[in-house]
């Protein structure tokens, strides 16, 4: 029972939708081209309608960018060839993964520089508390010293 | 001393809202050509008029041109045409026409009905030429300059208005090269 609902959920969630657009009219030889297919059009965004890859967008653009990723599949094409010859017309755009490059670095470093000033700023804190804690100590040795014979049950030091 | 650490946040949201501020009031769907500063992309095609006739890119040297692309199925197209018209008649503007997947009887009808701003209309039924150029949508319009070098994009309706602010400073600069 529980097994027939986590199918029907798993189709819905990777079945049909994601797998409408891009359907019936490519054939590939195996399954693994398929996959690389698919992960290729996912990757690529619609110039046309911005927050959509190629693979989900209806657009007569995103068909004939689908059209050519797999023409040149077909013709033997790399992975970056392919994503390069769509980059090269329509932009870096295009690619929901940006390279690497001096306009880019900032994007890619920007949770790198927070992680970092986030630790400095623990850092600093941890460090100033400790500082503070050296200088005026909680308890004299004397106050220690009072403290532990109260905890081991002597009753005798207590004031009140 | 310390206190001035307490303003580190006040700074860090000025500068990101002059960082967010600067975006606002871009149309984001303007996306900038991946081809400025390159040579029209290479392609053979028939002319609108004449079947017999192949199109190179060899239109394009020469003198400095609009590349327009359109189609009858475009209502955007409509718009812009009759500007177009006003461009090459009175303006004297050298106009190519790339009509983009398209239906050359449908063009051809059109051109008759509402004039023919193009001296030179390429064919590209199957948006060959129109998916190198990475034509998105129509209209679109790109100056080129004398060497078929593309040097600007406009994403849209060419108007009065984009015409004397965007365009015809460009086209002048180019033909001034020449």
């Amino acid at each position: 029972m529980i097994r027939a609902v986590l199918a029907a959920l798993l189709l819905m969630a990777f079945g049909p939708s994601s797998m409408a657009q891009s359907d019936d009219v490519y054939s590939f030889d195996s399954r693994t081209e398929e996959q690389r297919f698919q992960t290729l059009i996912s990757e690529l965004r619609c110039p046309k309608c911005q927050n959509q890859n190629i693979a989900d967008s209806n657009a007569p653009i995103s068909k004939d960018m689908r059209d050519e990723v797999y023409q040149m599949m077909s013709e033997g094409a790399r992975n970056e060839e392919i994503v390069d010859a769509l980059v090269s017309r329509f932009g870096e755009f295009v690619r929901y993964k940006p390279e690497v490059d001096s306009r880019t670095i900032l994007l890619w470093a920007t949770p790198v520089i927070a992680v970092v000033v986030g630790f400095l700023v623990v850092a600093i804190i941890v460090i100033r508390a400790r500082r503070n804690g050296e200088s005026e100590p909680a308890l004299t040795d004397e106050e220690r010293a009072r403290a532990s014979r109260i905890l081991a049950g002597d009753d005798s030091d207590r004031t009140s | 001393m310390k206190r001035v650490f307490l303003f580190i946040p006040v700074i860090f949201a000025v500068v990101l809202g002059v960082f967010l501020f600067a975006g606002i009031g871009k149309d984001p769907n303007k996306l900038e050509s991946a081809l400025i500063g390159k040579p029209v992309p290479e392609f053979r095609l028939k002319d609108l008029h004449d079947e017999e006739r192949e199109l190179t890119r060899e239109v394009f040297k020469g003198q400095v041109s609009l590349l327009n692309v359109w189609g009858t199925w475009c209502p955007a197209c409509r718009d812009e045409h009759d500007d177009l018209v006003w461009l090459a008649e009175e303006k004297g503007i050298r106009i190519v026409g790339l009509n983009y997947k398209d239906n050359r009887d449908d063009a051809l009808v059109w051109l008759d009905r509402l004039g023919d701003p193009y001296q030179v209309s390429i064919y590209d039924p199957r948006g060959r030429l129109g998916f190198d150029l990475g034509v998105y949508g129509a209209p679109e319009t790109y100056v080129i300059d004398a060497e078929g070098i593309v040097r600007h994009r406009h994403v849209g309706v060419v108007n009065e208005k984009v015409w004397e602010q965007d365009i015809e400073p460009l086209v002048n600069r180019y033909r001034e090269k020449i």
